[in-house]
């Protein structure tokens, strides 16, 4: 008996509770409806406003539907390293005929990404096409692809493509299966086999420095792709990138397409007159690869081919500090 | 009754006699050496391989590849034998499960070796892209795992109970196990219906899966813009040579169990007569697409492309080029036309050649390539424009190699090779065959 009361009593509890959550939701409900329609019958003042969206569009709203909202003050603090640099996009030319393997863009490009291993990522190619056509130096970086085959096939997004052009590398998630290096049809990835030995080899402490994707081999990880960055870590202090710098002959130009404007410290140009005007063409084209990096033909150089042999060495690229 | 009391007999699991413990231990060396030398390779990274920016995958990658292939001998002569109603496939089924199984599990293993960051592994997960082909490998690998698991397990529970039964008195423990795994099975009629209709499903599933396995495989290397790889040919000839390498493989494995099992009576000439036609018509398929990839691209080969060939065919990769091809197929094909090729000795020597034909095919196909890229080989030591395994390489290679014959190994020692109760059913249908027809 005394059970079955205490069940009963129990129910009703159970039920009353529901019932009443029940029409509270509903009168909450009811009330905002209320409210919401009467509000669009007063407030409505019949005026409109022109405003302009942040892509530049023009709008019309009813002026009471306007409302005051803070400045979105973390504009740069919110800067994502994956997205880049907003509203640019990055561009090389490389001068074929004035090229004369130098290789001080080389020596410049290892020494500022901290380089130990063997492979350089910039690299000057000794090309000839054929037998009878003539012999030119080619300088190649890395040529951050906008259709970039490494980053499709990267199984865990560790090299991606930003918006600014880029094609980097988070060397924190990379898992060493080197397939973007496989899918390169340049050649341009560099692997960390073992130890990379930046301390030991160059005297650095790299204690208080976390790798970023931004500033390459700065340090570099064991069992992970390095390559070429174009050297974001730069352009962020408004400068150009090491390779161009460095080069005596003024072969490099870096810039923003957007701007159409190419510099090489020395002249800034016009991107699309000089690849007009020069004839420009990129690397293996018919590939579809669509890179960033522009030649312009080795054609009425200034300087002998045979200059550069001097310093050109088949099997070396990083000069070994004692 | 006295005739299934001699099968049971024959095919109930035996212990090791001497060789097969020699074996066994000898097994267990090279996969403790190779363990080291995979602990070395994770302390020091892989600058202990020969690998190096241009060889950048080596005999870690088209060791995966071959047990990639092996692997597609569970699909082939039991799922398709199966649904084609070959009966003559029963005492070889099992032992093809059985090499299906182990050939996947290593080769999800192998492929970890090569991983130059395993403790990242989860990043797979974590991080996973759907348009990279190492995605797709992630999800087929474990797929094929459970299902060559499965195709060995559902088909093995009446063998269990059999095993519950025959062990009772002798050897309660294994009796006890026996027991466990083979899931109360009675043999109901409503048991026996719900196991035929499991392996038939599994039997169906197993078919796509392998071919996606293998073409997986195949687009690894198909998705680059690599000369040797970059090429339509490949899905079809992954297929048709993992069809080759699987049926090798099983031939040379029936052969060895059959002799150190004594199981003459039950893997007969005409099992190898049978099995040696799959083969023969496995190798002239693979040819066909060997002639596809190889002999037809010479007429329109672009520059890169001809030099590319030309290193198979004539320049540094020729001695195993061509090892590969005649040694792995052509001379295969030859023995395997004859009906005296189709013995089970002879059988043998051209399974051991095709296995090993078809390790080294892998390599032909991974690493000339690698050396072959578009713009010239410069400003590297010269020692890495050549690709030769090291020392390390070799020894975690035969690791991989040793515990998959080590798995195969512990399968035969403890499960019924060739299944017992499909044999007395067949035996007992022969037998009622006879009567009706007299």
């Amino acid at each position: 008996m005394e059970d079955n009361n205490k069940n009963s009593r129990r129910k009703f509890l159970d039920k009353g509770l529901k019932l009443g959550l029940v029409t509270a939701i509903g009168g909450i409900g009811l009330s905002k409806i209320a409210t919401k329609l009467n509000a669009s019958n007063d407030n409505h003042s019949g005026e409109k406003m022109e405003l302009m969206t942040t892509d530049g569009t023009l709008i019309q709203v009813d002026s009471s539907e306007v409302m005051e909202m803070n400045h979105p003050k973390n504009d740069d603090e919110k800067y994502n390293v994956r997205e880049g640099m907003p509203n640019r996009k990055f561009v090389m030319v490389i001068d074929l005929a004035k090229c004369k393997n130098a290789l001080k863009c080389v020596s410049a490009c290892n020494k500022h990404h901290y380089i130990t291993g063997e492979n350089a990522w910039l690299k000057v190619h000794k090309m000839q096409e054929s037998k009878d056509t003539a012999s030119y130096w080619m300088p190649r970086t890395c040529m951050h692809c906008d259709q970039p085959a490494c980053v499709t096939v990267c199984p865990v997004d560790a090299t991606f493509k930003r918006r600014d052009g880029l094609v980097l590398i988070d060397n924190e998630r990379c898992i060493g299966c080197r397939f973007c290096m496989a899918a390169c049809p340049y050649s341009t990835r560099v692997f960390n086999w073992g130890e990379p030995g930046q301390e030991v080899t160059l005297n650095m402490d790299m204690t208080n420095h976390t790798p970023s994707p931004e500033y390459t081999g700065m340090p570099s990880i064991k069992g992970t792709v390095d390559k070429c960055d174009f050297c974001p870590h730069t352009i962020d202090k408004g400068e150009l990138p090491h390779c161009v710098t460095a080069c005596p002959n003024g072969v490099f130009y870096f810039g923003d397409k957007y701007e159409d404007t190419v510099s090489n410290g020395e002249v800034t140009l016009r991107l699309s007159k000089l690849l007009e005007d020069k004839a420009g063409y990129r690397l293996l084209e018919e590939l579809g690869t669509a890179p960033s990096v522009y030649y312009l033909p080795p054609v009425d150089r200034l300087v002998d081919f045979k200059d550069g042999l001097k310093d050109y060495k088949k099997f070396e690229s990083v000069e070994k500090s004692e | 009754m006295n005739n299934y009391n001699i099968i049971l007999n024959d095919l109930v699991p035996k212990k090791f006699g001497k060789r097969g413990t020699i074996w066994t231990i000898f097994l267990i060396v090279i996969i403790v050496v190779g363990l080291i030398a995979y602990i070395d390779q994770v302390n020091k990274g892989q600058v202990v391989t020969n690998m190096r920016d241009y060889a950048l995958w080596g005999i870690y990658i088209s060791n995966f590849v071959f047990f990639v292939a092996t692997s597609f001998v569970g699909s082939v002569t039991v799922a398709i034998l199966r649904l084609t109603n070959n009966t003559w496939r029963t005492p070889l089924v099992r032992i093809a499960e059985i090499i299906s199984l182990a050939a996947i599990v290593m080769a999800g293993l192998t492929i970890m070796i090569d991983m130059a960051r395993p403790d990242r592994l989860l990043n797979l997960f974590i991080y996973a892209r759907l348009q990279s082909p190492i995605t797709w490998d992630v999800i087929i690998v474990p797929t094929s795992i459970a299902l060559s698991f499965l195709l060995l397990y559902f088909p093995l529970l009446p063998d269990l109970a059999i095993l519950k039964k025959h062990f009772k008195k002798t050897k309660p423990k294994y009796s006890k196990w026996y027991g466990k795994l083979s899931l109360n099975w009675t043999g109901s009629k409503k048991q026996k219906s719900i196991q035929e209709k499991s392996i038939k499903i599994i039997a169906l599933m197993i078919i796509p899966v392998g071919i996606l396995l293998q073409t997986i495989d195949a687009w690894l290397f198909s998705t680059t813009y690599r000369i040797g790889w970059d090429s339509t040919n490949m899905g079809a000839y992954f297929i048709s040579g993992a069809f080759v390498a699987g049926v090798g493989a099983l031939v040379t494995v029936v052969y060895i169990i059959r002799r150190v099992r004594k199981l003459e009576n039950y893997i007969t000439d005409y099992h190898f007569d049978k099995i040696g036609k799959l083969l023969v018509l496995a190798c002239l398929i693979y040819f066909y697409f060997n002639i596809n990839e190889y002999l037809i691209p010479i007429f329109t080969a672009p520059v890169q492309e001809d030099i590319h060939l030309n290193a198979l065919i004539s320049g540094e990769y020729a001695p195993i080029f061509w090892f590969s091809q005649i040694v792995g197929l052509i001379l295969p094909i030859i023995i395997l036309l004859f009906k005296k090729g189709r013995k089970p000795f002879p059988m043998f020597i051209v399974g051991l050649m095709v296995v090993v034909g078809s390790w080294w095919k892998r390599y032909v196909i991974v690493t000339p390539t690698l050396l072959h890229p578009f713009l010239p080989i410069e400003g590297v030591p010269e020692s890495w424009h050549h690709y030769f395994p090291s020392m390390h390489e070799w020894l975690i290679t035969a690791a991989t190699l040793a515990m998959a014959s080590l798995i195969i190994t512990i399968m035969v020692r403890y499960l019924p090779v060739v299944p017992i109760q499909r044999t007395a059913d067949e035996l007992d249908l022969l037998k009622t065959d006879k009567i009706t027809e007299s």
